[in-house]
């Protein structure tokens, strides 16, 4: 196990620093920050080329590259074009995007796994066909539609929830912004934990477990729950990522100021340093996710072992 | 009673199915033509059995039907829609419906109908040419990863790596808005460039599986090319998994198209686009008093995106002997 552990963790740098460089490269070769922080005004050529200076822009791409990773590791994700650093931004963000995801994936798993498990014990009835068409209908609506909407309905006509959520974002004002975020996800688990569960649900321990003479409830959480997660936790580990990058738009429409919020305002203003700072902050993530979900495989399927 | 080729099972095949391989069928074929002459149909592939499943199936025969009406009205508008989208007078801004007009006028007084019609065009097309470039580079790079194993594979998988690191919106967030050409296609190219990780995935696990089996073997012992042996052996049992896959995944590119709009880097006006409509619909809650504005486009995106989806599903189902 130890060993898995490393070699995967060695995996990770070639991916990581790929993956940053890519969006290095996007950033700074594609765009002209310099020229973005003047507006559309003719910057002046020697205050341009100070900037230049100052923020290693004059630099061959794979040298400002590396002075960039190397800042990194100390700690100084660079300045934002309006004097913030950058690390301050990420700590106001994070903490609230944190919570927005641990509000959709709890969605996820509790609405998600609950219908899925239901559904695929009844495969072919009444419920079943209802879940079935219901997660479809949703997976179609993109989210940034059922968000304006929920955002109309819940927020302004019928006065629910504060259509905007406030600077400090609370737990009580994301519920609804989570379960927007969740939605298509949650119909994905659903549909997931469904075909998981009516295929093992035929299995012959489970038919050994009712002939044991065992109560449904334990045979159901014990015997069928644990076998039919495995697909599910594969599929929530990569989710993180799409939970990410569908904060986004979600943060965009309520209004939360998180880290889709700060990106989407960095990558308008072409603000390179928070840009690139924060996605390499959500690549690391993503990948940290994944390779904890192949770790929680051995631990769901004891057949799997990693040498 | 219906027979199966083992082999051509999409995904995960188990060795000991692999057994009865190509020779052993036409023998099989051949006795039964011989002992059960006009008793029983002859044994068929695999895309002629999903064929026959298929057409029993209402939710694959009412997509079908969806997506053929949505390719033709995206070539000719013209043909339900008389009315210039883009002629626009204010002084009917966000009207209810009338006769002419069944479903109103947006903010700038435009027909809405009309509009929606208009919009599927930019929609199929992103969503058609999109899932064309995702599946061509997905299948190259994961065929070649599967099929020549060993370095190639390890690269190529890394390579596959790297893009699947980067969160699809917001990959084609940050790359939209630093490119300044208008049209559809930029997004198609950075849909493209970013999602091809996801079929490179699937198309190297479905060339293993078919590289395992003993026709492979066979024709590789015949000394067959590579050539031949991956366009005649191994792509046509490792196509249909691919093929399932790329059918979601263009609806799911339709929906990314119309989210891209919405966050100002999609598409722009004067194109004609449901996710164009949408966004300047819910900007500032333009619809708070014309639900007609944003219900209508949101109606015909979603419609279309779950024809996809259903139709994938129906093809994957139809596909897959272990679901029968």
């Amino acid at each position: 196990m130890g060993r898995y552990v490393i070699r995967r963790l060695l995996q990770m740098i070639p991916v990581f620093i790929g993956t940053t460089f890519l969006i290095f490269v996007m950033v700074y070769a594609l765009g002209d920050p310099v020229a973005a922080l003047f507006g559309d005004r003719t910057p002046d050529p020697a205050t341009a080329a100070r900037l230049r200076a100052e923020f290693d822009l004059d630099k061959p791409l794979w040298q400002q590259y590396l002075l960039y990773m190397g800042k990194i590791f100390t700690g100084d994700f660079g300045t934002a074009f309006n004097g913030q650093p950058v690390i301050e931004l990420m700590a106001n963000a994070f903490p609230v995007s944190f919570r927005l995801m641990l509000i959709a994936i709890g969605f996820e798993i509790v609405i998600g796994i609950t219908l899925g498990v239901v559904s695929g014990l009844r495969k072919g009835g009444g419920i079943d066909s209802t879940v079935l068409l219901l997660s479809l209908v949703v997976i179609a609506i993109p989210t940034f539609v059922t968000g304006v909407l929920a955002q109309f309905v819940f927020g302004v006509q019928l006065g629910w929830v504060s259509p905007a959520v406030s600077p400090a974002a609370p737990f009580g004002e994301l519920l609804l912004p989570g379960l927007i975020l969740a939605l298509v996800s949650l119909a994905y688990v659903t549909r997931l934990t469904r075909t998981s569960v009516a295929e093992n649900v035929r299995a012959d321990y489970i038919r050994t477990a009712i002939a044991k003479g065992l109560p449904r409830s334990r045979i159901t959480t014990r015997h069928l729950l644990r076998n039919s997660l495995i697909p599910v936790v594969t599929y929530l580990g990569v989710d993180i990522g799409a939970l990410m990058a569908g904060a986004l738009v979600t943060e965009r429409i309520f209004n939360i100021p998180g880290v889709g919020y700060q990106l989407y305002q960095g990558v308008l203003r072409q603000n390179s340093p928070t840009v690139v700072g924060f996605v390499t902050i959500l690549v690391l993530v993503f990948l940290l996710a994944n390779l904890i979900v192949d770790l929680l495989y051995a631990v769901l399927d004891p057949r799997i072992r990693y040498a | 009673m219906r027979r199966r080729d083992s082999h051509h099972t999409p995904g995960a095949a188990e060795p000991e199915d692999a057994i009865g391989g190509a020779g052993s069928e036409i023998d099989l074929a051949k006795a039964e033509g011989e002992t059960l002459e006009g008793r029983e149909a002859p044994p068929r592939g695999l895309w002629a059995d999903a064929w026959h499943d298929l057409r029993r199936r209402p939710i694959f025969i009412i997509s079908a039907l969806l997506i053929v009406f949505l390719v033709v009205i995206s070539l000719w508008p013209s043909l339900i829609a008389t009315r210039d989208p883009l002629d626009c007078r204010l002084a009917r801004s966000l009207d209810g419906p009338t006769a002419g007009h069944w479903f109103g006028f947006d903010t700038q007084g435009c027909d809405v109908y009309t509009r929606t019609v208009y919009g599927a065009r930019a929609s199929v097309a992103v969503g058609v040419c999109a899932t064309i470039g995702v599946a061509l580079l997905g299948s190259l790079f994961g065929g070649l990863a599967g099929f020549f194993g060993g370095v190639w594979d390890a690269l190529l998988s890394r390579i596959t790596d790297i893009f699947f690191g980067i969160p699809l919106i917001l990959g084609a967030l940050v790359f939209l808005a630093m490119i300044t050409v208008e049209g559809i296609w930029p997004v198609v190219a950075v849909i493209t460039l970013l999602a091809w990780p996801q079929i490179a995935r699937i198309s190297r696990g479905a060339v293993l599986t078919a590289k395992q089996h003993d026709y492979v073997q066979a024709a590789r012992a015949l000394g067959a090319s590579n050539t031949r042996m991956l366009l005649r052996h191994i792509l046509p049992n490792a196509v249909a998994p691919v093929i399932v896959v790329a059918t979601i995944a263009l609806g799911t590119y339709i929906a990314l198209e119309a989210t891209l709009s919405f966050l100002a880097v999609g598409l722009k006006p004067p194109t004609v686009s449901w996710g164009v409509d949408i966004s300047i619909a819910s900007s500032g809650m333009q619809f708070r008093n014309a639900p007609h504005i944003l219900l209508y486009p949101a109606g015909a995106l979603s419609v279309t995106v779950l024809a996809f989806i259903m139709l994938g599903d129906a093809v994957r189902d139809a596909l897959d002997p272990k679901l029968r």
